[in-house]
C-alpha cells in the first residue's frame, strides 16, 4: 500500500511533510494573491475612496455631550416638527446628534454638497445610526463621541433608524434629516407636511 | 486507506490503563472505543439536540414575526425569543455538540481512553447547570439583553453567572481533551502523527481555550457590574465581548472543517491530498483568527483605521487563506478518493456518481457549498472596513452568519449525526426516507433564507427589529415594496429550514430513544437506516498505488489529481471577486463620509 494514501481518520506514517502537487501550489499562490487584494483595498480606499469610517474619536461624558447638543440646537434652531426642534447649521459646522432610548435629537437640516462634522453619541445604552434610505450605518456608544465628516450628495427627506437593540421601544426610535439643494428651491417636505 | 481491522486483543493491554476502564470494539473499523467517552459523546449530543429544538421553535416564531403580514409575536416576546434563539443555537446547541466531537475524536480516533471520567462528567454538569440558568432567566424575562448583552443594557446577575459556569465547564472539557491526547501519545495507542481529523479538533480546542479566556475577561467584570460592584466601559465591553463572540465562531469553523474531513473519509473514502497543506491551514486559523473579533467594531467610535485594517484583515487575511485552502483540499480529497475507487471518467463523473442518497454525504456537500459560496464570500466582503458602513446591523449580518454557522457548521453536525447514530448509539437511523431528504430541505430553506435576508439588508432593513412598518414611530419610514417580498421569502426560507431542523430532531430522537438496534450490518446490501458509508465502505481499487502515481504524474497535466475541484474553485473565486467589487461600487454611491 502506498504511504501517501490515507484518509483524515488515519495517522499518516513517517514523514508527511511532502511537497504538494503543482495544481495545489497554483491554488495556494492564487488564493494568497487574492487575500492580498482583499487587504490592499482597505488602505487604497482611504487614499482614493470617499467613504471611510475613520472620523474623529474621543471620550465624552454623556451629560456633557447632551449639553453641547442642546446649545447647538438653540443656536441654529429654525422650527420644529411635533415638538422636535429642526436645526439648520451652516456648512462646515460641527453638528450634534444625541441618541437616547427611544429618540434621536434634534432634526437636522443640511445642504446638499456641503461638508459637516456630524458628532454622534448616546446618553444611555448602545444605539445604531442607520440613515434611511442611503444605508449608512454607525455604532453609537455611550461615553464616546464619533465625529464624522459627511457630505450629502442628494436632497431629500431622510430617516435615522436605530438598528442596535436598545430596549423594548427600540423599533419606535426614528429620527429625521432634511437635505436641501441650496441651488434650487427648498425641499417641499417642510415641517408640517410629513405624516 | 483506513486502518487495518484488528481485534482488540491485538492492540494489547496498554500500560497504565486503570482497571475500571471498559472498552468495546467498533464492528466497522476494529477501533477500540472507551465506554465512558462514548457515554459522554452521547449525553453531550443529546443535550445539544434538545437545545436545537428550543432554538428551532424560537426561529419559527421570529421569522413569522418579521414577516410583516403575519407579525406573530408582541414586541416584548419578540426580543425575548430572539435572545433565546441566539443563546440556544450559537452557544448551547453548537458547543454541546463540539464537546461531543472533542470527547469522540480524542478517544475513538486514537484507540485511546478518557483519562478523567469524573472531571468530564463534572464539566458536563457545570455546563448543563449554566445553560439551564441562562434559559430560565431568558424565558422569565429577566435577561432581555439579546445575545450580545451589550453593557449598559442590564440582565439579572445570575444570567451572567450562568454563562460563566457554562464557559468554565467547556474550558474543563477542553483541558480533558488535551489530557486525552497527551496520555494517548504516552500510551502509544496510535502510530505516527495524529490523524488530520483529530488535528483539526485540536485546532478547535486551542481556539476554544483562547476564546474562553476572553469570555472570562469580559463576563466576570460584567457579572460584578450587574451586582453594582464595578464599572464596565461600553466600548471595552464590545471589544472583549467580540473577542469571545467571534473567536467562538472560529471554533465552529475549525470543528466544521475537521468534520468535513471526517465525513469525506466515511462517505466516499476521501484521502488527504497533502498533510502539509491541510495542517498548515489549521495552524493559520490558530495564529490569525483571534483578531477576527475586530470586524464587529468597524464602525465603532473607539478604534482608529490602522487598528481596524490590521485586525479585520486577520492580519493580511491569513485566516481567510486557510479557509480557501480547505475549500480546495476537502473537495479535492473527495474527488481523489472517488477516482481511486474507479470513478475516473471525465471531469465530474466522480461527483455525479457520488452517494447523493446518503444524508451524511449530501449534508457534507451542501455544508461546503453554502458555507463557501454564501457564508464565506459575504463574510469576507462585509468584514471589510469600509463596506461595513453599508452593512453594519442590517439584515445582511444575520444573512451572512446563518450561511456560515447554520448552513455550514450546523449542517456538518447534522451530517455527522447520521453516522454517530449507528457508530456511537448503535442504532439504525429512524425515518430513513425522510433522513435522505432532510439535508436538501434544510439547505434549500437556508439558501432562500440567507439570500433574502442579504437582499433585505441592502435596502437598509435593520436586524433585531420588531416592526419595520414603524407604526408607533414619530416619523414614517417607507421601505420599498421589494422589502415586503424579501421578508416574506425570509419567512418562507426560515420555516422550510426549521422544518428541516424539526425532521432532523425527530430522526435523532426516534433513533436514539425508540430506535431499532443496529444489529449486523451486511456489507454491500441496501439497508434501511444504515448510511451508505457503512454498508458500502469506501474501498479504494486494488491498483490504487498505480492510479495515485498516474494521477500525480506528468501525464495528468498541470491540473493534477483533482481537475474537477480545480474548475469548481475557480468558479468560486470568480463569484467571490464579482461580489466583492460590486460591493465597493455600491459603497461609492453613498454620501462622502469619513
Amino acid at each position: 500500500m502506498h504511504i501517501d494514501i490515507h484518509t483524515g481518520l488515519d495517522s499518516p506514517k513517517g514523514n508527511w511533510w511532502k511537497p504538494a502537487h503543482r495544481s495545489e501550489k497554483t491554488w495556494v499562490v492564487i488564493a494568497f494573491a487574492w487575500c492580498m487584494v482583499l487587504f490592499a483595498m482597505m488602505p487604497l480606499w482611504h487614499w482614493k475612496g470617499g467613504q471611510n469610517p475613520s472620523g474623529i474619536r474621543r471620550r465624552v461624558e454623556p451629560a456633557a455631550f447632551y449639553k453641547r447638543t442642546l446649545e447647538f440646537t438653540n443656536q441654529y434652531k429654525v422650527g420644529d416638527d411635533r415638538g422636535m426642534p429642526i436645526v439648520a447649521p451652516p456648512p462646515g459646522a460641527d453638528i450634534y446628534l444625541t441618541a437616547m432610548a427611544f429618540q434621536w435629537t434634534p432634526i437636522l437640516k443640511l445642504q446638499k454638497g456641503k461638508e459637516y462634522i456630524l458628532h454622534l453619541s448616546s446618553l444611555d445604552v448602545n444605539h445604531g445610526f442607520s440613515l434611511y434610505p442611503i444605508n449608512i450605518n454607525f455604532q453609537v456608544v455611550p461615553g464616546y463621541d464619533y465625529g464624522l465628516r459627511v457630505t450629502p450628495n442628494a436632497a431629500g427627506d431622510f430617516r435615522i433608524i436605530c438598528n442596535e437593540f436598545c430596549g423594548i421601544g427600540h423599533h419606535t426610535m426614528v429620527g429625521r434629516v432634511i437635505v436641501e439643494d441650496s441651488s434650487t428651491a427648498p425641499v417641499a417636505a417642510a415641517a408640517g407636511d410629513l405624516q | 486507506m483506513s486502518a487495518p481491522i484488528v481485534p482488540a486483543s491485538a492492540i494489547g493491554p496498554a500500560t497504565g490503563v486503570p482497571a475500571g476502564t471498559r472498552f468495546t470494539v467498533c464492528p466497522f473499523t476494529g477501533r477500540r472505543l472507551d465506554e465512558v467517552a462514548l457515554s459522554l459523546t452521547r449525553w453531550n449530543a443529546v443535550t445539544s439536540i434538545v437545545a436545537l429544538l428550543v432554538g428551532a421553535i424560537a426561529a419559527v416564531l421570529i421569522v413569522l414575526t418579521r414577516w410583516q403580514a403575519v407579525h406573530l409575536l408582541p414586541a416584548v416576546w419578540f426580543y425575548r425569543i430572539l435572545g433565546v434563539h441566539g443563546m440556544s443555537m450559537l452557544i448551547f446547541f453548537i458547543i454541546f455538540f463540539e464537546m461531543a466531537v472533542l470527547h469522540f475524536t480524542s478517544t475513538a480516533l486514537l484507540n485511546a481512553r478518557n483519562v478523567a471520567p469524573k472531571t468530564s462528567w463534572f464539566a458536563y454538569g457545570l455546563m448543563l447547570l449554566g445553560a439551564l440558568m441562562v434559559e430560565y432567566l431568558m424565558w422569565a424575562g429577566k435577561a432581555d439583553v439579546l445575545f450580545t448583552s451589550y453593557v449598559p443594557l442590564r440582565a439579572h446577575p445570575l444570567f451572567y453567572l450562568g454563562v460563566i459556569l457554562f464557559a468554565v465547564g467547556a474550558l474543563i472539557v477542553t483541558g480533558v481533551f488535551f489530557a486525552n491526547l497527551a496520555i494517548a501519545k504516552r500510551e502509544r495507542t496510535y502510530e505516527g502523527s495524529m490523524p488530520l481529523v483529530v488535528y483539526g479538533a485540536m485546532t478547535a480546542a486551542i481556539i476554544a481555550a483562547i476564546t474562553l479566556v476572553h469570555g472570562a475577561m469580559i463576563y466576570i467584570p460584567t457579572f460584578l457590574w450587574s451586582l453594582g460592584l464595578m464599572e464596565v466601559d461600553p466600548q471595552v465591553y464590545r471589544l472583549l465581548w467580540w473577542a469571545l463572540g467571534h473567536s467562538s465562531q472560529q471554533i465552529n469553523v475549525a470543528a466544521m472543517v475537521a468534520i468535513w474531513y471526517m465525513l469525506g473519509a466515511l462517505t466516499v473514502g476521501a484521502v488527504v491530498l497533502n498533510e502539509k497543506i491541510s495542517r498548515s491551514a489549521f495552524v493559520l486559523y490558530i495564529l490569525f483568527i483571534s483578531l477576527a473579533s475586530a470586524h464587529h467594531l468597524l464602525v465603532d467610535p473607539g478604534m482608529g483605521s490602522a487598528w481596524k485594517i490590521v485586525n479585520t484583515s486577520y492580519f493580511m487575511y491569513m485566516a481567510v487563506l486557510a479557509s480557501l485552502l480547505h475549500g480546495f483540499t476537502v473537495p479535492a480529497g473527495m474527488e481523489l478518493g472517488m477516482r481511486l475507487r474507479g470513478y475516473t471518467n471525465g471531469m465530474f463523473d466522480w461527483l455525479r456518481r457520488a452517494p447523493w442518497g446518503d444524508p451524511g454525504f449530501s449534508s457534507l456537500v451542501l455544508s461546503i457549498v453554502v458555507f463557501g459560496f454564501i457564508g464565506g464570500i459575504t463574510g469576507v466582503t462585509i468584514g471589510t472596513e469600509q463596506i461595513n458602513i453599508i452593512v453594519h446591523n442590517t439584515l445582511r449580518s444575520p444573512g451572512h452568519f446563518h450561511a456560515t454557522v447554520v448552513s455550514g457548521t450546523a449542517m456538518a453536525f447534522m451530517g455527522l449525526t447520521y453516522y454517530l447514530i449507528p457508530l456511537v448509539f448503535r442504532k439504525k437511523v429512524a425515518l430513513w426516507s425522510l433522513a435522505k431528504l432532510q439535508p436538501y430541505i434544510f439547505a434549500g430553506g437556508m439558501v432562500i433564507f440567507t439570500i433574502s435576508m442579504t437582499f433585505a439588508g441592502t435596502f437598509g432593513v435593520p436586524r433585531r427589529h420588531w416592526d419595520i412598518s414603524f407604526s408607533q414611530a414619530p416619523f414614517d419610514v417607507a421601505f420599498s415594496p421589494a422589502v415586503d417580498m424579501f421578508l416574506a421569502l425570509v419567512a418562507l426560507g426560515g420555516v422550510t429550514a426549521a422544518t428541516g431542523a424539526f425532521i432532523f430532531i425527530a430522526i435523532a430522537v426516534k433513533s436514539v430513544f425508540f430506535g431499532e438496534a443496529l444489529g449486523e450490518v451486511v456489507p454491500l446490501s441496501n439497508m434501511r437506516g444504515v448510511p451508505q458509508g457503512l454498508t458500502h465502505p469506501p474501498k479504494h481499487s486494488a491498483d490504487v498505488d498505480e492510479r495515485w502515481e498516474r494521477m500525480h504524474g506528468p501525464e495528468a497535466g498541470w491540473m493534477g489529481p483533482a481537475p474537477g475541484t480545480l474548475v469548481l474553485v475557480f468558479v468560486f473565486l470568480a463569484a467571490f471577486m464579482l461580489y466583492f467589487f460590486v460591493n465597493w461600487k455600491v459603497l461609492s454611491f453613498v454620501w462622502r463620509i469619513g
